[in-house]
């Protein structure tokens, strides 16, 4: 099958895209895909920064959900357009203040969003630490179904089950 | 100027050659990256929250066995040769010693150094506790950085995420916030031109490459300094099983890959590995890639048996002390003089002479 858009290369990515209840698929060469860009599935984060920088917000209709999901950081005040800038967080609350575009973020660089790792015992009377509590998820689920995320509004489902 | 005599080994233990596989593998690095909970991250945070930073978390290091006997270097407090000096030990970063392109030097950076391990303070992340050895090393590497973890860990509160683990300022780091490097040396499959084929393969079997200065430097001389690239999904263990597994398979393709070039062009090598010698041995100026590059060759000749006598110890030491600031240290001049390459000619030679005898 030839790409869709330059019509000589083969196309090897296919985008089913949804828009305004009309389904689409389009056929693409990698170039053009590129170009569009979506990336191939197998090209997960080569680079790390350039690439996840660059692809965040990728794959989320506009208008960006993020806008609204994240302000700033209620902690440090970092806003997520802070975020693409540096390729840095601004505290350990911005983990939740933009949990939603870093979750997927977190997927694309590590392939996981679950640490499997050594667990750090906390001591008795440290600071408190980031929690996520139901309601936080239930706004999450809320914000992933309107932005069409569902993927991600099903794991959040499943997590919330064992929360609550 | 700063009195690296203080620490042991001067801090370059690990070039010893005295590790597994040394005469492919220079070293091995583990570091973890760890916050303080209920701080903000660097880059967010003020000169005074540095400065509690560094006064917390060298309380805690002094409790502890591991950094009671730590020597304190204040990078903010250095000048830039010293600064350099540092970084050519490969005992801070680039950006912990204010060497990258904006020049500056944040305040309240610090390294403590007891032995073969450490801590960064104020770098990119709070802590950037690390650990080198020699030779091809992990488990014994991050052993001992992970012993330091606990012992900090139980007199700091560290920033972590039940689902996403130790939390830091980038978020490739975020997870177990392990970084292994291997510090290896494939002149074989650079000649074979291999090198690209191999380099893509570890690329997607999830692992980097840098040059021998980490993030952001350039291969000189044929050292590579291979990575895991992902730092979450995976555990400690299976992080280093991967990288570990890989680097012995890269081992093995340069070990072939050498072998190739000794059946096939014994004599171009050999004149290739001597020619390196006579330069290294003779030459009256030497530029810092040319000098890296003889001792590559150099240390290729001894790595195949076609050099005898040189020490692998001693073509380590000379990557290290070849280098601008070391170099400037020993001559008592600055690191910009234009006639480095000149000193650097001395240099070598000097320690070629005593440490490898009269032959060659």
């Amino acid at each position: 099958m030839s790409c869709d858009q330059c019509h000589e290369r083969e196309a090897v990515i296919h985008l089913t895209q949804i828009v305004n209840e009309q389904v689409t698929t389009l056929h693409l060469c990698e170039r053009c895909a590129a170009e569009k860009g979506v990336e191939s599935p197998g090209g997960v984060a080569k680079t790390p920064l350039g690439s996840f920088l660059a692809a965040m917000g990728k794959g989320l209709p506009e208008p960006e959900p993020v806008a609204r999901a994240g302000e700033n950081c209620p902690r440090c005040g970092a806003s997520l357009q802070d975020f693409r800038e540096s390729g840095r967080l601004g505290c350990a609350e911005c983990y939740r203040a933009f949990e939603v575009p870093l979750r997927d973020l977190l997927r694309r660089l590590h392939g996981s969003t679950h640490h499997v790792g050594e667990r750090y015992a906390e001591r008795d009377g440290a600071p408190a630490e980031v929690r996520v509590t139901p309601a936080d998820l239930r706004e999450q689920l809320r914000l992933a179904v309107e932005t069409e995320n569902f993927e991600l509004a099903a794991e959040l489902r499943d997590r919330l089950r064992v929360l609550e | 100027m700063i009195d690296l005599s203080l620490l042991t080994d001067g801090g370059v233990g690990w070039l010893d050659a005295s590790g597994p596989s040394s005469h492919l593998v220079l070293s091995t690095r583990i570091r973890l990256a760890r916050n303080l909970a209920g701080r903000v991250f660097q880059g967010r945070n003020s000169e005074t929250e540095r400065e509690d930073i560094l006064t917390t978390v060298e309380r805690a290091a002094r409790e502890s066995v591991l950094l009671r006997n730590a020597t304190k270097f204040r990078l903010d407090r250095l000048e830039r040769t010293d600064r350099q000096l540092l970084h050519e030990r490969h005992l801070v970063s680039k950006e912990l010693a204010g060497l990258d392109n904006d020049g500056r030097v944040r305040s309240g950076a610090t390294v403590l150094v007891q032995d073969r391990i450490g801590v960064m303070l104020n770098e990119e992340d709070h802590l950037r506790i690390q650990g080198m050895h020699s030779g091809f090393a992990l488990e014994a590497a991050y052993a001992e950085v992970d012993r330091l973890d606990s012992e900090l860990g139980q007199r700091l509160a560290f920033a972590f995420h039940p689902e996403f683990g130790y939390l830091t300022s980038c978020p490739t780091n975020v997870g177990t916030g392990l970084r292994a490097s291997v510090l290896i040396h494939l002149p074989g499959l650079v000649l074979t031109k291999e090198i690209s084929k191999v380099l893509q393969g570890l690329a997607q079997v999830g692992l980097t490459f840098r040059g021998l200065y980490g993030e952001g430097s350039e291969v000189v001389g044929n050292f590579f300094q291979l990575s895991n690239q992902t730092t979450l999904g995976s555990s400690e263990h299976e992080l280093l099983d991967h990288l570990g597994k890989m680097v012995r398979q890269v081992m093995d393709y340069e070990e072939q890959a050498r072998q190739v070039l000794l059946r096939d062009a014994p004599a171009i090598i050999e004149d290739k590995v001597w020619r390196a010698y006579g330069l290294l041995r003779y030459a009256r100026s030497l530029s810092f890639e040319e000098a890296m590059n003889l001792l590559s060759g150099v240390r290729l000749g001894v790595g195949v048996g076609l050099i005898p006598d040189v020490g692998m110890y001693t073509l380590n030491k000379l990557l290290v002390y070849t280098q601008p600031a070391h170099l400037a240290v020993a001559e008592g001049v600055a690191p910009t003089e234009t006639d480095l390459p000149i000193r650097r000619a001395r240099f070598v030679r000097k320690v070629l002479e005593s440490e490898v005898g009269r032959r060659g």
